[in-house]
């Protein structure tokens, strides 16, 4: 049974290695894939073609935020699709965790469904991206106001109100506590939900890198201090 | 001791423009006023060079070389926020305009025939292309 009326959006970047797997295994239980190709130069958006995606293609590289919000766009301009999910390209995450979070959202009927690595199985994460990662869950925990146990989870199930609701304007990583910031504000509901995050050497190599929290830290802290006056 | 007034002025200055979107000053007639400020003033200084030490000492700087160097810290502070803004602007529309390309260009139905919105074009964010037939 293929669940029609929801829209995964997966940002492509240089992934030509998982790019087409991660589509097909998504087209086995979701109708929908759009990929937004971020400017990559290694073929991944032919491959995500290929392999059965509509492909959407930022001409310059403009970020992971950016091109989830060019998805985001789509989905309201040219689908009817209920629900969004958003997936990472590089076989980190697991289909059948994105089906049992659309189906909790439908179930609980709940605008954002967020996923959790640490109350989920998570399997060889290295010691210093977990305390990273936890620290930034602290963070955020404290701005967004959710009780949330992992915060820059890649793979998340909106409903079309959260999509429509919520506005990233960062276009970098930091959209993701944009994001989770936004949720209260835009008084949308939230659960969150344990899965799997495969850290493969594959991943790990194209993952963030460590230092890159802080270019988010940074980034959030500018925006903010912007906003308030 | 005036000095110290105005270059903590001067720093403070900086800080809110680092806070702020713009810097002033942007605009065409105000940069190119400023550009013609500094040659005059470069001429003066050449043809009068005591008179940069008469103002220094006006302003409680000993020498004349000092107060142009502390001229040129702040100045060289504020051109070069101004800058960092510029291309962030710049960067901001040059995402704009991919995400405005890449959304104009989108198969209306490529792999997988994505059922159309009846009132398709409504609710959108603000970058978003509505073009719709």
């Amino acid at each position: 049974m293929s669940i029609d009326d929801v829209c995964i959006i997966v940002p492509v970047y240089n992934e030509a290695q998982t790019v087409a797997t991660t589509v097909s295994d998504l087209l086995q239980s979701f109708d929908h894939v759009v990929c937004i190709d971020d400017g990559s130069g290694d073929g991944s958006a032919e491959l995500a073609r290929a392999a059965g995606a509509t492909v959407l293609r930022h001409a310059v590289n403009q970020g992971q935020g950016a091109a989830l919000r060019t998805g985001f766009d789509y989905v309201l301009l040219h689908t009817a699709s209920s629900y969004v999910v958003t997936f990472d390209a590089d076989s980190q995450h697991l289909v059948e965790d994105a089906r049992r979070m659309v189906d909790r959202a439908r179930a609980e009927d709940v605008d954002v469904v967020l996923a959790s690595r640490f109350t989920g199985c998570t399997e060889r994460m290295p010691l210093i991206r977990e305390l990273i990662l936890r620290t930034a869950v602290r963070f955020t925990r404290m701005t967004s106001r959710l009780k949330v146990t992992d915060t820059h989870n890649g793979l998340r199930v909106l409903s079309r109100r959260a999509v429509q609701r919520i506005d990233l304007r960062m276009t970098r990583m930091a959209y993701a506590s944009e994001l989770l910031d936004a949720i209260l504000p835009a008084g949308l509901t939230y659960v969150e939900e344990p899965v799997t995050v495969i850290y493969t050497d594959y991943s790990r190599a194209k993952g963030q890198r460590n230092s890159n929290a802080f270019n988010i830290l940074f980034d959030l802290a500018v925006s903010r201090l912007r906003a308030a006056p | 001791m005036i000095i110290k007034i105005l270059l903590i002025a001067a720093a403070l200055g900086v800080a809110v423009l680092v806070l702020r979107e713009e810097v002033p000053g942007q605009r065409e007639a105000s940069r190119r006023a400023a550009g013609l400020l500094v040659v005059l003033a470069g001429i003066i200084a050449v043809l009068w060079p005591d008179l940069t030490t008469t103002v220094a000492n006006a302003v409680g700087v000993g020498r004349g070389t000092d107060l142009v160097l502390y001229l040129l810290v702040t100045v060289f502070a504020y051109s070069a926020l101004a800058t960092a803004q510029r291309i962030h602007r710049l960067q901001h529309d040059v995402t704009v305009l991919t995400r405005e390309l890449a959304l104009s260009q989108a198969p209306r139905s490529g792999g997988g025939e994505l059922p159309l919105r009846p009132e398709a074009g409504t609710a959108v964010g603000s970058a978003a292309p509505q073009e719709h037939p």
